[in-house]
């Protein structure tokens, strides 16, 4: 029988407790929860896939069937949608957590991350680093969405300063107005700069949008 | 958490006056203010209604009911030689909440003897413009509104149809119902959206399997239920029925009603045999409509949320 220490809040002291077989497992138990407890940022299990809800209406027609009309996110595709539930229709947790990590370094197969307090170390595949690949930068922190203990998704900061490996020559006595060129970030990101942005310089840039934010003075 | 109300004074204020307003409304009509219980020894056996149970208490020798809404009671005030009545009463919904419903709530209800369903209609709409400002209204039949609105006779079409129509536009995932179940699909997803450009709207005479309380009639060769409800600009405010006054049908729809709940997996619900012998000693021909106060203060005062016209809404008492 697993055992678990706690702090006894009336001794305050640590004592342990026997728990029943089902919390030995390694997979987290988790709730389920009813239409009605659904709330923004919960995370459901739905066709096999975690998902983050989003909004949650409730509709009734005057006598008869009430629906929730649920807006959630499908966490491994990032898919938003709507689907109808019967009103006390209930659906299982998703094991879903966000935690800071550091970035560490790249494999060529997989992307290290590790979580900076504990120093444990967690890899990450292509398909949940997906996009957010092109603002890695080493030892940056970024979001790393755990499910079932593994990396799902990886959310980077909103603002990364990256150094431009290749671009036109500059244009000197250009100023911030004019027209733009694209760069590429050491990362392998093109981003549209100015045009008196030149290789080696470090760039501030919106991970949200792509786009430019400033030159960061080295 | 928080100790502050959810309304502001404005809506405080606004509250007062509509309250006023309304016993204004049926005082001089010679309508007649009445108090019914809250807490009640029979429950309702409407499978879609979810009552609130209060169990302790010494003065209780078995579990009593909050009321869904004072329709019981009223109707035995009538059978009893009231005369037209009304009631502003809270009543309490198990699992209701959201933007336009709160677990507990004001409900207007008035009952009108000798009127059919369309007198009550007419008079509704007084009322609201009494509330609301005067505007301009319409009746559409529950079968006219689907034709109109989403080009299905809700009487013929066949249930595949009304599911693959209600399915078009809309994840339903694995949901699974009778004819009644993707009616209230359509209206609730299709229907009443195309309501919201409608202004104020009755839909009246219900597939007789919705007709609740009211009386069954044939009308265009089909069984109609002589119910209405009020639309303004697609938010549901009030229900209504030509009374059915039979008590014997009435028994027979309350075990209908708790043999759909035991086939949903619902409790059956123990049936008001008050109010079926108050039927049986003879409720007058009438016509009764339940109002729902927060919604008509929400049009009254612009609020789309009824949280920001109710004091302390559920999460806040």
């Amino acid at each position: 029988m697993a055992r678990l220490r706690v702090r006894n809040a009336a001794k305050s002291r640590d004592c342990e407790v026997s728990l029943p077989p089902i919390f030995s497992a390694t997979v987290a138990v988790m709730a389920n929860y009813s239409t009605n407890e659904f709330r923004s940022g919960l995370k459901v299990m739905l066709d096999g896939d975690p998902c983050s809800i989003l909004e949650n209406e409730f509709v009734k027609p005057g006598k008869g069937q009430a629906f929730n009309r649920v807006r959630m996110r499908n966490l491994a595709t990032g898919r938003v949608w709507e689907r109808t539930f019967k009103s006390g229709d209930t659906l299982e947790g998703a094991d879903v957590m966000d935690r800071n990590m550091q970035y560490l370094y790249n494999d060529g197969e997989f992307w290290h991350f590790m979580e900076p307090d504990t120093f444990e170390q967690f890899q990450a595949d292509a398909k949940a680093v997906g996009e957010s690949h092109l603002w890695l930068k080493e030892q940056d922190e970024c979001v790393v969405t755990l499910y079932n203990g593994s990396p799902l998704s990886v959310t980077p900061p909103n603002f990364v300063e990256l150094e431009i490996v290749e671009t036109d020559p500059g244009l000197k006595g250009d100023t911030a107005q004019g027209g733009s060129k694209p760069a590429t970030l050491v990362t392998g990101a093109v981003v549209k700069v100015p045009l008196f942005i030149t290789t080696g310089e470090v760039v501030r840039v919106d991970t949200r949008t792509g786009e430019y934010q400033n030159r960061v003075s080295k | 958490m928080s100790w502050q109300p959810g309304a502001g004074l404005e809506q405080l204020r606004a509250r007062a006056g509509l309250l006023s307003t309304l016993r204004r409304f049926f005082d001089a009509r010679g309508v007649l203010e009445v108090e019914t219980p809250l807490l009640c020894s029979a429950g309702i056996t409407d499978p879609a209604i979810e009552p609130l149970i209060v169990s302790e208490g010494r003065s209780l020798a078995a579990p009593r009911y909050l009321q869904t809404s004072p329709e019981y009671a009223m109707k035995r005030l009538l059978a009893a030689g009231s005369g037209a009545i009304y009631q502003i009463a809270r009543a309490f919904r198990d699992g209701e909440a959201g933007s336009r419903h709160n677990p507990e709530f004001s409900l207007l209800e008035w009952y009108r003897p000798g009127f059919d369903h369309h007198a009550l209609m007419e008079e509704v709409a007084e009322l609201v413009c009494a509330c609301l400002g005067q505007r301009p209204w319409r009746k559409l039949s529950y079968r006219q509104l689907f034709i109109d609105s989403i080009a299905l006779d809700p009487f013929t079409a066949a249930t595949s149809d009304l599911e693959a129509r209600a399915r078009s536009g809309h994840d339903l995932g694995d949901l699974s119902g009778d004819r009644d179940f993707w009616l209230d699909v359509l209206i609730t997803h299709q229907v009443e959206p195309w309501l919201a450009g409608q202004g104020l709207c009755f839909v009246y005479d219900y597939p007789a399997s919705q007709a609740a309380l009211s009386q069954i009639v044939t009308e265009g060769g089909v069984a109609v239920g002589q119910r209405f409800e009020l639309y303004i600009d697609g938010v549901e405010l009030a229900n209504g029925y030509c009374e059915l006054t039979d008590a014997t049908e009435q028994r027979v729809r309350f075990a209908t009603d708790n043999e759909r709940r035991l086939a949903l997996g619902q409790v059956a619900r123990p049936v008001d045999e008050r109010l079926l012998a108050a039927l049986e000693a003879g409720l007058p021909p009438c016509s009764g409509v339940a109002l729902g106060v927060d919604r008509l203060l929400m049009l009254a005062t612009g609020e789309r949320d009824i949280r920001r016209v109710l004091a302390f809404d559920w999460e806040r008492c």
